[in-house]
């Protein structure tokens, strides 16, 4: 199982241009939308042609732009979830599946595969129902059902989960997940949400502007995301321009403050990245005080914001962030992060 | 009372909406995914016939296929006539209704969710299979209507057909020039008594198109 793909296409406002290779189950491209994620997802299965470059699939060519070979989507035996599902409107759930066997010429074979699918993906009963009948997470199981049915190589997954209501996606994304690994082909899975990113992609691929910014396993990806726009994209929300002070220390001046790093300070720093979660009161590396400004309760976490006590007040406040049962009765007036939990980023 | 007016106008519309409707098709289909500059070049020259005098296509076409004229030649060596023929007016009509069914048929084709064709693509259908059985059904609404207004259009031709195949009794007369040639004659009764199938005619038309659509729809609720 391996996926390779190099590919150059020119769009309205910016080029694309993507390389990755992966073997991992399950690989993830992150990005803001029109970061051309989609883009290269539709290239894979063969229905946008690159310009240049050369996609290979279990050491199968399937596009190569220098010897001319462009196989038909049809032969490339790659399954694609559209963000909408894309399910034939005029056509039942079961006449829907049912495309995914046409090549399957044994009517009784047929009929046992499309029973064997709606078991498993929990469609019995809605068999005759037209998909405006269906409700976001049935549709979602019956083009799964009809990808899956057609037994391709590779899967792809755009935005699986944007077309359903956020309590169905925590909900679905656990069973789609297993799913996946019972299907125990490799996947390809576009989203925009990092936490979509972290749950189901043991590899991550971080994209900004066409480009790949960033890609490894989903964990360091996270704990070291690399750039600016990585950092946002995997939700870190206090970022400020930085410059080096030493070989493990970095002076932030718009916090006026100096940081100690745990990991030795790259060339061509631009940046430092203070994920929202990091924060502790009683953390005795870099502490430095604080002013509070105000403080924003969710259902399950409390935010903390304020300015460093030699921030310009105009200045946009940081982010603490942390579970209810540890919120101080008191705000403290100092906090500490620890070096390793700080994000260096050119 | 001679009823070859009725059966010519019926098999004058029916034949021209067979040809209109595929010819129509593959236009519009095409028309959908040209460039915008193109396609509203396209448009001009495929949506003129709706805008011109019937009278005027008919001039256009005896040019194209009067009998001393090259393509009336060559294909009248082949022996085919269109001048003062049947055949004819299934020309006359199917140019001045093939505007209708082609506009329709574009608009539906241009609001086509192209994810549905790709879809097909990756599940491995056949290009011929997406167009038949996911893009038309999809499209079927639109088409439909297409094909209803250019079935009543040709019907109801009048201009383009006079001039091309005029109106001989037995042989090219159609309903509506035989209202004109009855009225111009004097004959007012008979000329009624053809009003009176072409309302007749209209009215069942309409009504099919009603129950197609109440139909439709119920199909939908239900299924």
């Amino acid at each position: 199982m391996s996926l390779s793909v190099d590919i150059r296409k020119r769009l309205d406002g910016f080029t694309l241009g993507v390389r990755f290779e992966t073997d991992d189950p399950v690989t993830g491209l992150l990005g803001a939308s029109g970061c051309g994620k989609s883009m290269t997802l539709r290239c894979i299965a063969g229905v946008e042609r690159p310009d240049e470059g050369t996609i290979v699939l279990d050491g199968e060519t399937l596009f190569d732009a220098a010897r001319g070979i462009d196989l038909p989507p049809q032969k490339r035996r790659v399954g694609y979830l559209f963000q909408h599902y894309a399910l034939f409107p005029h056509m039942t759930v079961a006449k829907n599946i049912l495309c995914g066997l046409h090549g399957e010429k044994d009517k009784a074979e047929k009929q046992r595969r499309l029973r064997e699918m709606l078991a498993l993906l929990q469609l019995e009963g809605l068999e005759n129902r037209l998909p405006a009948q269906l409700s976001g997470g049935q549709a979602q199981r019956a083009a799964l059902a009809r990808m899956l049915v057609s037994r391709p190589r590779l899967l792809l997954l755009d935005e699986p989960f944007a077309a359903l209501d956020s309590h169905l996606r925590d909900q679905l994304q656990p069973q789609f997940a297993a799913l996946l690994r019972e299907y125990g082909r490799q996947a390809v899975l576009v989203t925009h949400s990092r936490d979509e990113a972290y749950r189901l992609c043991s590899r991550l691929c971080v994209m900004d502007g066409g480009r790949i910014l960033r890609s490894g396993d989903t964990k360091s990806v996270f704990a070291d995301p690399g750039s600016v726009a990585a950092a946002r994209l995997t939700g870190c929300k206090n970022i400020a321009p930085a410059v080096r002070a030493g070989a493990y220390a970095v002076d932030v001046p718009d916090w006026g403050v100096r940081l100690t790093t745990a990991r030795p300070v790259p060339d061509g720093l631009r940046a430092v990245g203070l994920r929202a979660h990091a924060f502790h009161p009683d953390e005795s590396a870099n502490r430095f005080a604080v002013r509070w400004t105000d403080a924003v309760e969710e259902p399950f976490e409390w935010i903390f914001l304020f300015r460093c006590a030699g921030q310009d007040a105009a200045a946009p406040p940081l982010w603490w962030r942390m579970p209810k049962d540890q919120k101080p009765a008191v705000p403290p007036e100092a906090l500490g992060i620890a070096p390793e939990n700080i994000l260096l980023l050119t | 009372m001679d009823w070859f007016p009725l059966f010519n106008s019926l098999r004058i519309a029916a034949v021209s909406s067979v040809l209109v409707f595929f010819a129509g098709i593959a236009a519009a289909y095409y028309a959908a995914r040209l460039p915008r500059m193109l396609k509203g070049a396209l448009d001009v020259v495929l949506t003129l016939p709706l805008v011109l005098p019937p009278t005027v296509v008919g001039y256009f076409l005896l040019l194209l296929f009067g009998s001393r004229r090259p393509l009336g030649m060559a294909l009248e060596s082949i022996g085919v006539r269109f001048v003062m023929t049947w055949y004819g007016g299934v020309i006359a009509a199917a140019v001045v209704a093939f505007p209708l069914l082609y506009r329709t048929a574009r608009g539906a084709f241009e609001a086509f969710d192209e994810t549905l064709a790709q879809a097909g693509q990756t599940l491995g259908l056949s290009n011929t299979y997406i167009f038949w059985r996911i893009r038309m059904p999809a499209c079927r609404q639109g088409i439909f209507a297409g094909v209803v207004l250019a079935f009543a259009r040709a019907l109801g031709e009048y201009g383009a057909t006079s001039m091309l195949i005029g109106y001989t009794p037995g042989r090219t007369a159609t309903i509506s020039t035989t209202v004109y040639q009855l009225w111009r004659t004097g004959d007012d009764r008979a000329a009624f008594v053809w009003v009176l199938v072409n309302l007749a005619i209209s009215a069942a038309v309409l009504c099919t198109v009603g129950m197609l659509e109440r139909k439709q729809r119920k199909g939908v609720r239900r299924a």
